[in-house]
């Protein structure tokens, strides 16, 4: 087990991993790119932008503050609403969230919404970069003496403790890896942003004066019933389970391996991998699929299929993810699904079925089988779930695979215990993660001081 | 084709559009490369004793991402020895008999007037423009604007010239006074062949905010600049204008200030001038602006059916009138087009925090809002119906406020509502009433009290 306050967790990042080959989609405005861009933008009152921000950063006013060239204090405006402000920059599908509000789509077209990401990571790099972050955030009021523990380093627990050290209370996160960050940092795609970001702004957080234990798994290493015991509250930011499978046979085959995990290799590890690897197949149809796809074809898989088991409407993954995964060479098999993983010891090949709806229901068509050979099998059927360890704690609650919580505070059905992020939500964005948890962290001050 | 030539007080060029003494024309290669761009006239950098310059000496202003809005110098005269000068323009002439080269001049002496006016004329010139403008330097020295500002002295030495001159002698004037109609009036009782306005506005452009200098920084010191380019515009047709009309003036007017391109130029010329001159537009940009300029003019003359640039000289004098001759009886209201509204709501906060609080929103689950999404159902990326504004007419004060914030062209339109009333001007009101304040109570109340 580790204790750290701060440390440099980076430098813990093999320099070797497969993820820096990776180009990166978000390069960092100049200074004159940022103001002429933030000058585009009108201003609008009470914008619409804003009320698509699920942390509500009050973005009218920051790209102003950029437009003055008054940098800091719009990296305090985007601060003051989302601490995770320099990941979301880079991760948050803002297609459909602030960009996807800005008035300039309701324009004819010849110019393209303000570009609000771009903007805020140009703030906040800035902020980073002058190491001004925690000066920005202001002095921290009076310790509480209240203790809290938190479960899992992710966006989650790192906006809920943040907000709370901010407040005065004492924060100990507790995370089974080695690393935090959660899956800004193993999970988010390359190209979006690399580990060493998502390490870089945890490492932020930290710093505060947040606690941070690794490698202690809660429900094994420590109990709940103590944690209960020894802490004034509980928050429970662990995310999703485990990758799911399929439940098909040959699925123990060396070379098919979960989506997240394969993700979590190419981000953190510094090993070799898909050597030999001609064909590859992801199967699935969310967003993980199509990263892991689109980075089989960015580390040089020359054969990357994506198998879903229905139309492309249907796929739940972002219509502009599915069009980056055409461009990068993404093969899609629409309707089909797999029923058999073949190999020795390593699969070789996987067989498939067409699929087809017959009266609502999707049904394998009989005699459709065919094989496609594949090196590299890549499970993107969802995750599993942490119900047991959250359930672990008396009184909470778990429907519908995932925590039940009041959605404007994160309380559960245990008065101690507050959950937020995609173990409260069902999973979502990162985004959503840092307004929960730094909605619950709100409440549980409330409750911590009675106010 | 449109006839763009122009008689200026005897001075003949092919168009009306000249270089301002100022650098660009400060040597014959500069005047003669311009006239091979198209430009029809030059008036020389300014001759007189020679000086020497500071640096730095030109400072900007600029406006949300459009450079040099503004500009600012605090150069001196020409710093070229008199006798180069003049080779010069010598020169020029002889290979462009057919455009307008005009000599400014500069001198303190009734003795240095008629030398230096001998000399200039024998290089064959076209008439001749006293520089009783320049308002930084050469003013301290009892030149320029120190001339210009008195309007005795102005008188005195004009006569001076008019007694040396055998061309036509054009006052240049300075805006740094109260009434330019003052010392315009003084020029032509001089007998004054015509006049040259503005010179530059005395100004700081800007401050080094680590330095503590304002700019331009010469050292660890700065002094007041001379103040030009498109922001000058507006003060410089204003004071043509005056000039045009005043019936003790009577003098053709060669417009200058902000001038850059043939929309410029035909506001000025509408105004009164018969010519124009140029001096930031070509710092800025060089001389190829001209083909613009002798484009867009000959095209506009074209289309309001005028043959030639003459015609339009003075053509909107007639409707520049004081205040009390307008009508009062004339009514605009806003409209907004809501198939052109993309939601920003500026025009709501302008109208609201800036105006008469009278652009609002329709009520959640109001018939009006019913109609309103109606009237958008068909519109392809309409913005939500509820952040559409509408006017309230009965409100509207008719002021322009929202439809110049709004950044949809034809959006908000001003509609005349005058319907079938009668001239009446304030001048009308207060004879038929009797007095200021019975016209007042005799006419309809323009606000609404809203609480
Ligand atoms: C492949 C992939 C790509 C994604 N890409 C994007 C994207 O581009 N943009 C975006 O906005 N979102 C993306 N997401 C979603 C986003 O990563 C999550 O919504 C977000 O990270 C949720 O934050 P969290 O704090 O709730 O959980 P997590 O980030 O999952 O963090 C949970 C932490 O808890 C730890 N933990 C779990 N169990 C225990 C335990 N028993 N004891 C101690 N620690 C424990 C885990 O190790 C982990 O560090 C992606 C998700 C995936 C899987
Ligand atoms: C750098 C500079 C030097 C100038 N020098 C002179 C000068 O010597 N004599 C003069 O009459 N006006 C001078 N002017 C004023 C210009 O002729 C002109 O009146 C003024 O710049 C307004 O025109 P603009 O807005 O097109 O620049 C100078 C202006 C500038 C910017
Ligand atoms: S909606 Fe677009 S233009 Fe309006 S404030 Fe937001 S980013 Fe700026
Ligand atoms: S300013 Fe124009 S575009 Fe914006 S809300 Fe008003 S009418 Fe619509
Ligand atoms: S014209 Fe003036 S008063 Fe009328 S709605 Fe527009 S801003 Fe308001």
């Amino acid at each position: 087990m580790h204790v750290t306050t701060t440390i440099s967790f980076q430098s813990q990042l093999p320099g070797d991993r497969p993820e820096v080959r990776f180009k990166d989609h978000h390069p960092s405005l100049t200074e004159r790119e940022a103001v002429l861009e933030a000058r585009r933008c009108l201003y609008c009152f009470d914008a619409p932008c804003q009320q698509a921000c699920p942390t509500s950063i009050d973005i009218a006013s920051f790209i102003r503050k950029i437009s003055t060239g008054n940098t800091l204090a719009a990296a305090r405006t985007i601060l003051s609403a989302n601490i995770n402000a320099l990941s979301c920059a880079r991760v948050c599908p803002t297609q459909v969230l602030c960009e996807g509000a800005c008035v300039y789509n309701h324009r004819d077209g010849s110019q393209p919404p303000i570009h609000i990401g771009r903007l805020q990571q140009f703030a906040m790099e800035a902020a980073y970069a002058k190491n001004a972050v925690a000066s920005l955030l202001g002095d921290k009021r009076a310790s509480t003496g209240k203790k809290i523990a938190l479960l899992g380093a992710g966006p989650a627990s790192l906006a809920c403790a943040a907000e709370l050290t901010l407040r005065g209370h004492q924060c100990v996160i507790l995370e089974q890896r080695a690393l935090p960050g959660g899956l800004n940092t193993n999970g988010v795609a390359p190209y979006k942003m690399k580990a060493d970001v998502g390490l870089l702004e945890a490492e932020m957080v930290l710093g505060l004066g947040v606690e941070l234990r690794t490698g202690v798994t809660v429900g094994k290493d420590v109990k709940p019933e103590d944690l209960l015991a020894e802490y004034d509250a509980v928050f429970l930011g662990v995310g999703l389970g485990p990758d799911g499978r399929l439940a098909v046979p040959g699925e123990e085959l060396a070379g098919i391996i979960g989506a997240v995990e394969l993700i979590d290799q190419v981000k953190t590890r510094g090993q070799p991998l898909f050597e030999g690897v001609a064909h590859a197949v992801v199967v699935g149809g969310g967003n993980t699929a199509i990263d892991v796809a689109r980075e089989l074809r960015g580390l040089g898989v020359p054969e990357v299929t994506m198998v879903y088991r229905r139309g492309p409407e249907h796929m739940s993954a972002y219509a502009h993810e599915q069009d980056g995964a055409r461009h990068d060479g993404v093969r899609f098999l629409h309707w089909h699904v797999p029923v058999r993983f073949n190999g020795e010891g390593k699969v070789s090949s996987l067989t498939l079925a067409r699929t087809r709806l017959e009266d609502g229901r999707l049904r394998n068509v009989p005699g459709s089988e065919a094989d496609v050979p594949c090196e590299l099998v890549a499970m993107a059927v969802g995750q599993g779930t942490l119900k047991d360890l959250c359930t672990a704690f008396a009184g909470v609650d778990f429907r519908d695979g995932h925590v039940v919580v009041d959605p404007d505070t994160g309380a559960t059905g245990n008065a101690k215990v507050f959950a937020g992020g995609d173990v409260a939500n069902g999973g979502k964005e990162v985004v959503n993660a840092t307004a929960e948890g730094k909605r619950a962290a709100l409440a549980m001050d409330r409750m911590l001081t009675g106010a | 084709m449109v006839d763009l030539s122009i008689n200026l007080a005897g001075i003949k060029s092919p168009n009306p559009f000249w270089l301002a003494s100022a650098p660009p024309a400060n040597t014959g290669d500069q005047v003669m490369r311009a006239f091979d761009h198209g430009w029809g006239g030059a008036v020389w950098k300014t001759l007189g004793d020679q000086i020497v310059n500071v640096t730095s000496r030109f400072g900007a202003l600029d406006v949300g991402g459009s450079k040099v809005v503004g500009f600012n110098n605090i150069e001196l005269i020409t710093d070229r020895p008199l006798e180069v000068n003049l080779r010069e323009i010598t020169e020029v002439k002889k290979r462009y008999p057919h455009h307008a080269v005009v000599v400014s001049l500069m001198v303190e002496t009734r003795d240095e007037w008629r030398d230096i006016i001998k000399r200039s004329e024998d290089t064959g010139c076209d008439g001749l423009e006293l520089n009783f403008g320049c308002p930084h330097g050469m003013c301290e020295r009892g030149m320029g604007s120190a001339v210009g500002q008195e309007p005795r002295v102005l008188e005195e030495i004009t006569g001076w010239t008019k007694e040396f001159a055998r061309t036509p002698v054009l006052v240049k004037l300075t805006p740094n006074i109260t009434d330019v109609r003052v010392p315009g009036r003084a020029a032509a009782r001089a007998k004054a062949d015509g006049l040259s306005l503005i010179n530059t506005i005395k100004s700081i452009i800007g401050v080094d905010l680590d330095k503590m200098v304002p700019y331009p920084v010469v050292g660890t010191k700065s002094t007041n600049g001379g103040y030009c380019g498109p922001a000058v515009k507006p003060i410089a047709m204003h004071m043509v204008a005056q000039l045009a009309q005043d019936a003790q003036v009577r003098l053709p007017i060669s417009g200058i200030g902000g001038i850059s391109n043939w929309r410029d130029a035909a506001e000025f010329m509408a105004l009164g001038a018969t010519s124009v001159q140029v001096c930031t537009a070509v710092m800025h940009y060089g001389f190829r602006i001209v083909e613009d300029m002798i484009d867009g003019l000959s095209l506009f003359l074209k289309d309001k059916g005028m043959n030639s640039a003459m015609e339009l000289v003075g053509r909107a004098v007639p409707a520049f009138s004081e205040w009390g001759q307008l009508d009062m009886n004339h009514k605009v209201i806003a409209h907004i087009d809501e198939l052109r509204c993309i939601g920003c709501d500026l025009c709501h906060v302008a109208c609201r925090d800036g105006s008469h609080d009278c652009i609002h929103f329709h009520k959640e689950g109001s018939a009006a809002l019913v109609a309103q999404e109606e009237k958008i159902r068909a519109r392809v990326g309409a913005p939500p119906a509820a952040r559409i504004p509408y006017v309230a007419e009965d409100e509207c004060t008719g002021c322009n406020l929202c439809s110049l914030v709004c950044p949809v062209d034809g959006c908000i339109t001003m509609n005349d509502v005058t319907k079938n009333k009668e001239f009446q001007s304030w001048n009308d009101r207060v004879a038929q009433y009797g007095s200021a304040k019975a016209a007042v109570e005799n006419s309809p109340r323009m606000w609404k009290d809203k609480h």
